[in-house]
């Protein structure tokens, strides 16, 4: 069991509670996943790109990395801590980053590369990592989050979700693939590169394979009802837009409700009983095998 | 504990869900509204006395589950398994109700003013369900006795392996599971289908639905032990 909460803001007057009214959601569903939790929270692009990253030791000279992006990207790298999560904004390359970091880095895992996106995760309980990574003080136009129960692979930091392999794209996940294996080494030889052995993953890398092949996003999703296996409900963010799915059995639940100030999905409609105007809101099961996708670029 | 015939209030932004439940699970006779539900699970659980609950707000999962005489209402929606192994009495949820709703109830009435998703009715062994919207998938699956009744249409793979529950079905249907089948509306169905229709307070007529059933092929059915069921 995993609880997964996404809440995409429609007018700019609520960007400022975006953390908060996240980890008010997340807290709602701690008791669905109280071995983990992560979020994802997409801001205003200002022209750099961020790297997420995370210290598996705790002792990474976040410094020294910095110096070395600058000299691999051939451009100015600026590097943020907070514990043990480090954010590295450069004008350069993001994606040559992220190749660097994980080739060269092995202390250091790379949660997320975009020019909105910012990710960060933790075991323990989920309301101490949303304290921690500092999640109600932030603002932002959507975020994802999760908590985990996990299932198909250890608890770990680098096991928590979100996933994310592909520019601003990310998806948490509750539920398991029976097929990861398979499509992971499928994804390997396309290019794709992985840094855990979670299922979940697998997910997120087959999403940034299909929208770098040209995919949108409800094309891509379409491409994953079709080859993914198992159960799952996705809430799915990039960099401008928010997505919901469920397998087409739809074991693992999910509700949306919508005003016009906000959409909110999560697992249980008590994540999003707090949220302001709900009492005005439409409120619906999703139905499996439909894809729901929101965005601001239309 | 002392109960009145006046409305009581219970308010779930200041008291404890087990305090509510308790309360509800000791009243002998009474009418009781629940404020703030939130989305809670569990609310009004195994009552077992002819009491009237309204919950005023959206329930989460098992909501008046285990069922006897009470009459509970939510004025929202319902989560997973609403009136889920229900023995008597009438749950009615005004909005939509989720997945397994009045799963292996064995009697009373569940009346869902909305829709309902996947496994409505799953295992009923003798409980009414009518459902003023649409049903999702594999509904009644397995399902022994009772009736259900939809005025919308039913997801894909409705009634399969089913035993002797009847289905009543206004619009369309995705699919029939397997060993159910399409079956005759005679006079006694449509008297019974009328009369759970005004139980249920909605407007349609019999004539309007058509009626599932088990094929009888896929378990030992017996027709001299058809008092059984």
């Amino acid at each position: 069991m995993c609880g997964i909460v996404g809440l995409y803001l429609k007018t700019p007057d609520l960007e400022p509670e975006l953390g908060r009214l996240t980890a008010l959601m997340l807290h709602e569903m701690s008791s669905r996943g109280p071995d983990s939790a992560g979020f994802a929270v997409y801001g205003a692009a200002n022209g750099v790109t961020k790297v997420s990253t995370l210290s598996r030791t705790g002792a990474t000279d976040w410094k020294h990395l910095e110096h070395q992006l600058e000299h691999v990207l051939g451009a100015d790298v600026a590097v943020e801590t907070l514990s043990d999560h480090a954010i590295f904004s450069t004008t350069g390359n993001g994606q040559t980053a992220r190749n660097w970091l994980i080739e060269n880095a092995p202390d250091v895992s790379v949660l997320a590369v975009g020019s909105s996106i910012e990710l960060f995760k933790g075991i323990g309980d989920p309301d101490a990592v949303a304290e921690r990574l500092r999640l109600a003080g932030r603002t932002g136009t959507h975020a994802v989050a999760h908590t985990r129960m996990a299932t198909e692979s250890a608890v770990t930091t680098e096991g928590s979700h979100p996933f994310s392999t592909g520019a601003d794209t990310c998806l948490v996940h509750n539920g398991s693939l029976s097929n990861h294996n398979r499509l992971r080494e499928n994804l390997r030889k396309r290019g794709e590169t992985f840094q855990t052995e979670n299922d979940s993953e697998v997910a997120a890398g087959y999403l940034a394979w299909r929208m770098r092949e040209g995919d949108t996003i409800e094309a891509a999703i379409e491409g994953a009802l079709r080859d993914f296996d198992g159960f799952y409900t996705f809430a799915i963010g990039t960099r401008d837009g928010f997505a919901v799915v469920r397998d087409p059995i739809a074991c693992k639940p999910a509700v949306i409700a919508e005003t016009d100030d906000w959409v909110a999905m999560s697992s249980e409609f008590r994540a999003i009983a707090r949220l302001p105007g709900v009492e005005h809101a439409e409120i619906w099961e999703p139905e499996p095998g439909r894809i729901y996708s929101w965005s601001h670029a239309a | 504990m002392t109960t009145t015939l006046a409305n009581t209030g219970l308010d779930l932004a200041t008291m404890d869900r087990r305090a509510v439940n308790q309360t509800l699970q000791e009243a002998e006779r009474g009418d009781f509204t629940v404020l703030n539900p939130g989305g809670a699970h569990a609310l009004a659980c195994g009552l077992k006395s002819p009491i009237d609950v309204t919950i005023k707000g959206h329930a989460g999962y098992y909501c008046a589950g285990m069922n006897q005489e009470a009459a509970v209402t939510v004025e929202g929606n319902a989560g997973t398994g609403v009136a889920e192994n229900m023995m008597s009495g009438t749950v009615r949820v005004t909005g939509d109700a989720s997945q397994s709703a009045g799963a292996t109830g064995h009697g009373g009435l569940l009346v869902i003013e909305g829709n309902t998703s996947a496994r409505c009715g799953i295992s009923m062994k003798g409980i009414d369900i009518v459902v003023g919207g649409s049903i999702g998938h594999m509904s009644a699956f397995m399902g022994q006795a009772g009736r259900l009744v939809v005025l919308g249409d039913a997801g894909a793979d409705l009634g399969d392996s089913i035993y002797e529950a009847r289905l009543y079905v206004r619009g369309k249907v995705a699919s029939l599971g397997a060993d159910c089948i399409e079956k005759e509306m005679q006079g006694e169905h449509r008297a019974e289908l009328a009369e759970l229709l005004a139980r249920a307070g909605m407007d349609a007529g019999a004539d309007e639905f058509r009626r599932y059933g088990s094929a009888r092929k896929l378990y030992h059915f017996h027709i001299d032990n058809i008092g059984a069921y």
